[in-house]
């Protein structure tokens, strides 16, 4: 089964299992991390802040104007930076190495 | 000074305003108080111009439109809002009554609550800097009340919005500012784009690029802001620091208020809205019950169960007939139709 790896805040890794219906987001919260996700994906609250491992920044759908603008009220924003809610989980990212971004 | 209705209305987004069209066609009178400096909530300052497609009836209409439309439909009940304050506490008069107080002191007598507030009240995303509350209505403010206390001074404005835009353009008139973002494209309004632009031009705006990382007191007053640009710490020196990073949602004082919670939402029965605290009545996102959805129409359709339920509290001795808009003369002559 697919599966993406996150890091969370302690530092732990978590191995997740994916479905391709899902964003990344909804994986993440469904597995009990602690992601705030408030506005619950619509692109409103940039509490689903992540960083995304280099190697995998590429394989990504680019980022639109509304998840960029959004990302002007998050902090610590980074090259590697993207809204996990904006991010539909394909066979192609199976895999993936995310971290959660600090609060 | 004391105001009397008989609903006091926590929170004027959707689900708040459409309670006081449930309660008027019951004649019952209702105040609302919210934090925003404008009624609509989550649909008016998150997405006003994103569309909604549930909305019944309405095959797509935008969460500013669906607020506007709400308070035409309010109209006819002249509500009252208190702005721009938080209900910070609530407790019981002698008579038996509710007694709800705000954060400038307003306080509102009622015979119900009704809480409709969401997922909290709309509070301003504050930098994550360890020890930022000790520089706090010093050095450091997150709204502005009084612009003249920044004439001639230092001020340091964050982020690319609106806000930060709008205040930087005007406070250029009177103070030494700078903006700092953490790239040169700003989501604002492209006249208050143009304008800062021109305005760095001139020299009248200093533009820096990076993003906020720490903040020390130094000496005289002012203090020194250390920020990051391509992985190098570069600081400087101001007197004010205005962080503008947008809204979000905090639970706040409800919290303190004894109502059966869980996970932050307010407990209710699916009958009457009702929370653990009689005759104070929990609807919209803020309530929980089994198989609830956070859904606008959800909202409506609480509303219209908990108006039901505050008539008996509002008029113990009247019966309440059911009536239909569309056919009752009564109701028309309420309506102003
Ligand atoms: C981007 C986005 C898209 C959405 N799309 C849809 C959709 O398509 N369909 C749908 O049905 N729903 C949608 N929703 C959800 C919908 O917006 C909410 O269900 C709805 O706003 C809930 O209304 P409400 O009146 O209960 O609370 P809110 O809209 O959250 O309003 C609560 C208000 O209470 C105030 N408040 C809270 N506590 C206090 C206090 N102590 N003192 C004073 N004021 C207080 C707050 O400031 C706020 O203004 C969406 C939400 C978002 C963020
Ligand atoms: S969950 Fe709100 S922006 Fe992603």
């Amino acid at each position: 089964m697919a599966k993406i790896i996150v890091t969370d805040r302690n530092g732990n890794e978590k191995h997740i299992l994916a479905d391709e219906n899902s964003t990344l987001m909804e994986i993440i919260r469904d597995a009990g991390l602690d992601i705030e996700a408030a506005c619950g994906g619509c692109c409103a609250c940039a509490t689903c802040h992540v960083y995304v491992d280099l190697e995998w920044i590429d394989k990504l759908n680019k980022m639109d104007d509304d998840e960029e603008s959004m990302l002007d009220q998050a902090f610590s924003v980074k090259k590697n930076s993207r809204l996990s809610c904006q991010i539909n989980f394909t066979k192609k990212i199976d895999g993936i190495r995310l971290v959660l971004a600090p609060e | 000074m004391l105001e009397k209705t008989d609903v006091v209305i926590i929170g004027a987004g959707p689900v708040g305003l459409f309670a006081v069209f449930e309660l008027g066609l019951l004649n019952i009178s209702a105040q609302l108080v919210d934090n925003l400096d404008k009624p609509g909530g989550q649909c008016a300052e998150l997405y006003p111009d994103k569309p909604i497609y549930d909305i019944p009836s309405r095959v797509t209409i935008s969460g500013q439109e669906l607020t506007d439309d709400l308070l035409k439909q309010v109209e006819p009940f002249n509500p009252v809002y208190h702005l721009n304050q938080q209900v910070e506490s609530i407790s019981k008069t002698e008579n038996g009554e509710w007694l709800v107080e705000t954060s400038i002191k307003k306080k509102i007598q009622a015979k119900c609550i009704v809480i409709a507030a969401g997922a909290g009240s709309f509070v301003p995303r504050k930098p994550p800097i360890e020890g930022i509350e000790k520089f706090e209505n010093q050095n450091v403010f997150y709204s502005i009340r009084n612009k003249s206390i920044f004439q001639e001074k230092r001020v340091l404005i964050l982020g690319g919005g609106d806000s930060a835009l709008d205040w930087t353009n005007e406070l250029s008139k009177i103070a030494i500012i700078s903006l700092m973002h953490r790239r040169k494209e700003f989501r604002a309004a492209p006249d208050s784009v143009s304008t800062m632009l021109e305005l760095e031009k001139q020299r009248k705006v200093n533009f820096i690029l990076g993003q906020i990382k720490n903040i020390e007191e130094t000496t005289n007053n002012s203090i020194r802001v250390s920020y990051e640009n391509e992985n190098k710490i570069h600081d400087i020196e101001v007197d004010f620091l205005l962080p503008f990073f947008g809204l979000k949602m905090e639970l706040g004082p409800i919290a303190r208020w004894g109502l059966n919670l869980n996970n932050n939402l307010i407990k209710v029965d699916t009958e009457k809205f009702e929370t653990s605290e009689p005759s104070i009545f929990a609807i919209g996102d803020i309530n929980t019950y089994p198989g609830k959805l956070k859904l606008i129409l959800s909202g409506f359709h609480e509303a219209a169960l908990m108006a039901q339920e505050c008539f008996k509290y509002c008029y113990p001795d009247k019966k309440n007939v059911f009536r239909y808009t569309t056919s009752s003369k009564e109701l028309h002559k309420k309506l102003k139709v």
